[in-house]
């Protein structure tokens, strides 16, 4: 029983929480966040010369041949700093042809987006109505499932509330039926999806706690109060409980194929609303400036807010666990 | 990262859940009564014949000297026989560990012994009327004498204070000192007149604890462990040791009442209800979620010395979780599950204590707040 990283996977923890802090200052997030596309060609170059695109590709396809769990390593950074990136889409593109595509299908897309160069673009909802950063991306994988070219499809851009990632519903007929089972790649982007929630929910909570030793009413840090300090006491345990499930998760998905589906139900239930709950009570603590535009808090909560949604709600998650449990 | 038992933790469960499955005694009876306790010292001592007993004990003390994860697994097994808690539960997991680390070779050799064996039953002395959770503030008074001290005072939430020969106190031994230092921790005979032991009725009916009404009792020198002015240091190590490691052994304990009230559910016709099925949800991800943060907590001990941030929320988790089920048991089964005679009327009402026995949920939370997360003292 070892449940802590390797060597290996706390360097690529940290080297990306390094990576990920110097490139996605939160003035650049917004500066991103602000502008007509989220995504930066420089930063998905930078992203894919660390070769985090291919981390859990197979070897012979170009990819690290590396895990679900150093795939959620680099997630739960890259929600940490709420980073704009196509990243999450394209890695789950890239699981989701590995587990149902065909050799020739593999061999034509999965070098690509082990190297960044020719990414793919993942649906989220099992209606093709959201697909990650679709514009750009060299091949989508859409329910069926099947493999459309974006030049195949209409792309239509969501104007959601999350503008540090782009979103797309897209329409789209016929495409290259994968003949596989998507279901083991499935879990893999839910579970990536939750370590992105668990860094999104640890970011509001280090601001949050940070804030709370400096600002002061009534003549004392209002992290004295235990009004204050008790509701951050919550958020940790939100975050932590939603952590534990994901990296357990991570580890069933890579070790242990049976304990996936709960592991993987469990882990999203939990981390979507510890992010939106701490996301939330994030604003609170700061009181009137988190409100505000300039404060960096509501990017946090946006995001945490949409992948709550995506690849199932914490409802949907919590009612395939209750069946899982022997309720039927 | 390995979730897996390793060969030797392996053989180890193995081992374990061979002699429980040959030797598990059945069910205790319960009501808190002679009956119980007896059943109860008999399966101790069965434990400890076999060397199960003091499984994370040092083997020179007639320990086990189990990893961590091996007393986890201890602990596992456990819950899921559902096996009886050996008598002398307190001697086993604090009296006997704060003995190890504070006692004198001579307090070593006399007492640690006839812990494991059950042959004295060890109560604890901490609380006091007015003194709960700040429990530095404590009254109780211990006045020097030639060859030993006198102890006037009372203590209150103190179980098996009928059957225990030995009393873990701490007592004030110095009232100018400032609160946390003019502490010591005493051994106190539980066999003398001038200790009068009531039980505590509590809202479940039964009185699992007792009040202990102290005038002028007798604690010889030689029963003084750590040093005279040191029993706040003492009772910490004391403290630490009822929580450390319990989370996964809660936590299966917690899958099995799962398991009931799933099959309740089933029964009463609300399977597809689908508030039922969200609140059933919360509680399997609720108790898996203090599983895997009490595996990761025991990796960190075991690695750095110290849990990390997961370890301080396992007592919240687990009480919580077991307030949501039992109110929600309550819920599904209807106007039957209001009967006195009822199980699950009883895990309901012995569950408002889950918050508060142990470190108040409130206070946990101060310790998150000002330990964990290094927020600012209001006091």
């Amino acid at each position: 029983m070892d449940f802590d990283f390797s060597d290996e996977q706390r360097e690529i923890k940290s080297t990306a929480h390094e990576f990920l802090g110097s490139r996605f200052k939160p003035e650049h997030v917004r500066e991103l966040a602000e502008s007509d596309s989220p995504y930066s060609d420089e930063d998905w170059k930078a992203i894919s010369e660390l070769g985090w695109n291919g981390i859990a590709v197979p070897e012979e396809h170009g990819g690290e041949g590396l895990g679900t769990v150093e795939l959620m390593i680099l997630c739960e950074e890259l929600g940490y700093f709420c980073a704009p990136s196509p990243f999450i889409s394209n890695a789950f593109a890239g699981a989701l042809i590995q587990a149902a595509g065909s050799d020739e299908q593999k061999s034509k897309w999965l070098p690509g987006i082990a190297s960044g160069e020719a990414r793919g673009a993942a649906a989220m909802t099992g209606d093709d109505s959201v697909v990650g950063a679709a514009e750009g991306a060299a091949v989508l994988t859409l329910n069926g499932p099947r493999l459309v070219e974006p030049d195949d499809a209409d792309l239509e851009r969501l104007d959601w509330i999350d503008t540090t990632r782009a979103y797309f519903k897209v329409s789209a007929d016929g495409g290259d039926p994968m003949p596989g089972d998507v279901l083991p790649a499935l879990a893999v982007g839910t579970i990536a999806m939750s370590a992105e929630l668990v860094g999104v929910a640890q970011r509001a909570l280090d601001m949050a706690v940070e804030y709370a030793k400096e600002r002061q009413q009534f003549g004392r840090p209002i992290g004295a109060y235990q009004a204050v300090s008790h509701r951050l006491a919550d958020m940790l345990w939100a975050v932590e409980e939603a952590r534990s499930l994901t990296y357990s998760a991570a580890w069933a998905a890579d070790s242990d194929p049976d304990l996936v589906p709960i592991a993987a139900s469990m882990a999203k239930a939990r981390a979507s609303d510890a992010a939106t709950s701490v996301t939330h009570d994030a604003i609170q603590v700061f009181g009137g400036i988190g409100f505000t535009w300039e404060h960096d808090v509501h990017f946090l909560l946006k995001r945490a807010r949409v992948s709550a949604q995506l690849l199932g709600s914490s409802r949907m998650h919590r009612d395939r666990v209750a069946s899982l449990v022997g309720l039927g | 990262m390995d979730l897996t038992l390793t060969e030797s933790e392996q053989e180890f469960r193995d081992d374990f859940r061979a002699w429980l499955d040959d030797n598990h005694p059945g069910k205790a009876p319960r009501g808190g009564d002679q009956v119980q306790f007896e059943f109860e010292r008999e399966w101790q001592r069965k434990l400890h014949d076999a060397g199960w007993a003091g499984v994370s004990w040092p083997k020179e003390y007639g320990g086990r000297g189990a990893t961590l994860i091996e007393q986890s697994i201890f602990g596992e097994e456990l819950a899921r026989a559902k096996a009886p808690r050996p008598a002398n539960v307190l001697g086993l997991v604090m009296g006997g560990p704060v003995m190890i680390a504070h006692g004198t070779e001579p307090q070593k050799e006399r007492f640690l012994e006839p812990i494991l064996s059950a042959e004295e039953i060890w109560c604890q002395g901490f609380s006091e009327p007015e003194s709960g959770s700040d429990l530095a503030s404590l009254k109780t008074k211990a006045v020097k004498e030639d060859g030993g001290w006198r102890i006037t005072g009372q203590k209150v939430w103190t179980t098996f204070a009928h059957e225990a020969k030995w009393c873990m106190l701490v007592a004030r031994s110095d009232s100018e000192a400032p609160k946390h230092k003019g502490l010591t921790y005493f051994l106190m005979d539980m066999e003398q007149d001038e200790i009068e032991v009531r039980p505590l009725r509590q809202i479940t009916g039964e009185a699992e604890f007792n009040e202990l009404f102290i005038e002028n009792a007798w604690v010889p020198d030689e029963n003084v462990v750590g040093g005279e002015g040191n029993g706040w240091m003492v009772a910490i190590t004391t403290l630490m040791n009822e929580r450390a490691g319990l989370g996964a052994s809660a936590a299966l304990g917690l899958a099995n009442s799962l398991d009931e009230l799933v099959e309740l559910a089933k029964e009463r016709g609300v399977a597809d209800d689908p508030i039922v099925r969200d609140k059933v949800a919360r509680l399997k991800i609720g108790i898996e979620g203090l599983r895997m943060g009490a595996l990761r907590a025991l990796t960190s001990t075991m690695k750095v010395g110290i849990p990390g941030p997961e370890g301080s929320i396992a007592k919240l988790q687990w009480s919580s979780t077991n307030q949501a089920m039992t109110e929600l048991a309550l819920d599904i089964g209807g106007p039957e599950m209001l009967a006195k005679d009822s199980d699950w009327a009883y895990r309901f009402l012995r569950a408002r204590a889950n918050s508060i026995e142990g470190g108040t949920t409130d206070v946990l939370k101060n310790i998150v707040a000002e330990r964990v997360l290094n927020l600012p003292k209001l006091r």
